[in-house]
């Protein structure tokens, strides 16, 4: 380890416990995330990082532990109060989630004219300017629908960073598009955190943008953190978790049989004498 | 598991009043408290709505009250005509469409039509993440998409039962004069003559008990859809199927109220 210069927490998730019914898809998560760092998420299917990130969004909340953002445990804060916290984050939905019946413009345009009193030709100007970020220019009259995937969620990105916020959160924002509009997301990633000095929360388990964008990785499994560290930590780990999630082998701790003990019965348990 | 299945269709039944009930009370609350806290519902959205649920809706209500008008004239006076009394199919056809036939009608046409959309459109947004994108936006979903539907259909679903009424009753006329030969003002007055105030009154009354239960049916199933295609396609059929059903209960019951209680 590196002696870590001291930096800001901005997002601190102490403890944090999730169940779904019976089952634990969150264990006991406490995470520190600094200003200005881009953190990726990663993990594989159903080890609950989509849940972890909903909890930072405040769309869940947890059943015990807390999350403090901006100074406040968000687990109890109320609707007023999470309403003021949410407008200084974004978010990118996995599949852009734009509102279909809107123009990309009123799209990116929407937080603006609901929250901010400004005039309708700065709207103009700032949706133009966010659009030139993501390099949409000239695409301000599309609907959704006319768009490839990689544009939506380029669309997406422009309004989660319209109302400027200080933490952008990605939802697997590389998945199902190909290696070169997966190579623009990342570098519009990259850029955001480092020109506008965004913190940036990915949720992926795409390796390749993982170590091309990570500052920090933290590697999910079942419910609880596997590792946290840097990718040259995380590429060097020793655990074999980590390492068979990095290297992507099918034999390894990491097993896509849930229970193996029970098969013969699983198999048998429904034949009628 | 008889037993246990009774059991528990109810209990969802329950929880699902509830929760329609829950709705209803937030989507009064942002119509009456909303504007005194700077977040009035968005003129945009509620005149769209106003115009989908109001304005398109025109042609299918006519048709529909037209036609109904027809046949209501022509059965009855196939009766009425045995004893001479033909003269009462303007009595008839105008009581009974602006009592009963005129909302209840137009309502269903309505459920099939405005509710369908509705939630059809809010169900396709929940399961494309689309409504925890208004929220992460800080919208609240009730007061940006339920607000104006629930508005648009209060304000617009009397006024189609009115205009449903005088079409309707035009059909009645139709009828009347070139088939039963029936003189103009004749057929006027007697329709004027029988109904009364009370009649329209309750029409409207009962549209806008229609409207509510039409809005709320669609906005609480749109939003509470899940599982993709296959649940938004589910969510549309029980919004109509639900809506349908509790408009006639809620009419039966109306009814009871109005003109059967105070026997």
């Amino acid at each position: 380890m590196t002696a870590e210069p001291k930096k800001e927490v901005v997002i601190s998730v102490k403890n944090l416990v999730k169940n779904f019914g019976p089952r634990r898809i969150l264990n006991d998560i406490s995470l520190d995330i600094y200003q200005g760092e881009t953190l990726v998420v990663m993990g594989g299917s159903g080890c609950g990082k989509s849940t972890f990130l909903r909890h930072l969004i405040g769309a869940i909340r947890p059943d015990s532990g807390q999350v403090w953002m901006f100074g406040q445990d968000i687990a109890k804060a109320s609707d007023e109060e999470m309403d003021e916290i949410r407008k200084k984050f974004g978010m990118l939905f996995q599949s852009g989630a734009l509102f279909d019946s809107m123009t990309v413009a009123e799209n990116i345009a929407l937080s603006l004219r609901e929250h901010a009193k400004l005039d309708e030709n700065i709207i103009n100007i700032i949706v133009k300017m966010k659009l030139e970020l993501v390099g949409l220019r000239g695409f301000e009259n599309l609907m959704p629908s006319q768009l490839s995937g990689g544009m939506k969620k380029r669309v997406g990105l422009a309004r989660a960073i319209v109302m400027d916020p200080k933490i952008v959160f990605y939802d697997e924002p590389t998945a199902g598009l190909d290696p070169v509009m997966t190579g623009v997301i990342d570098k519009l990633t990259i850029d955001l955190t480092k020109k506008l000095q965004i913190t940036s929360v990915v949720v992926t388990h795409d390796m390749n943008s993982v170590f091309r964008i990570a500052d920090r990785i933290v590697m999910l499994h079942q419910g609880n953190i596997m590792q946290i560290g840097t990718p040259e930590e995380i590429k060097n780990s020793k655990n074999p978790h980590v390492r068979q999630f990095i290297t992507g082998e099918a034999e390894g701790p990491i097993s896509f049989v849930q229970q193996g003990d029970d098969y013969l019965e699983h198999l048998t348990a429904e034949i009628q004498e | 598991m008889f037993i246990e299945s009774i059991g528990r269709t109810t209990n969802s039944f329950v929880k699902q009043f509830k929760d329609i009930f829950v709705l209803l009370s937030q989507t009064v609350y942002w119509c009456v408290v909303g504007p005194f806290r700077k977040k009035p519902v968005s003129r945009k959205n509620l005149f769209a709505q106003t115009v989908f649920s109001g304005l398109d809706s025109l042609i299918i209500v006519f048709f529909v009250n037209f036609f109904i008008g027809i046949v209501l004239a022509m059965q009855s006076a196939y009766q009425l005509e045995q004893m001479g009394a033909s003269i009462y199919v303007a009595a008839l056809v105008g009581v009974s469409i602006t009592r009963e036939i005129g909302p209840v009608l137009t309502s269903l046409v309505i459920a099939g039509r405005v509710g369908a959309a509705i939630t059809a459109e809010l169900s396709t947004m929940k399961v494309t993440e689309q409504i925890e994108a208004l929220e992460t936006i800080s919208l609240n979903p009730v007061r940006y998409l339920v607000v104006p539907r629930f508005l648009a259909l209060l304000m617009m679903l009397p006024c189609l039962v009115i205009l449903g009424d005088i079409i309707g009753i035009f059909g009645g006329y139709i009828i009347g004069i070139y088939n039963l030969g029936l003189s103009s003002g004749l057929y006027i007055d007697t329709t004027i003559q029988f109904l009364t105030v009370k009649d329209i009154n309750t029409g409207l009354l009962k549209s806008a008990v229609f409207s509510v239960i039409i809005s709320m049916i669609a906005c609480y199933q749109g939003l509470s859809t899940e599982g993709g295609a296959e649940g938004v396609g589910r969510s549309t059929t029980k919004s109509v199927v639900s809506s349908f059903i509790l408009i006639i209960i809620a009419d039966a019951l109306l009814t009871a109220v109005f003109y059967f209680a105070k026997t």
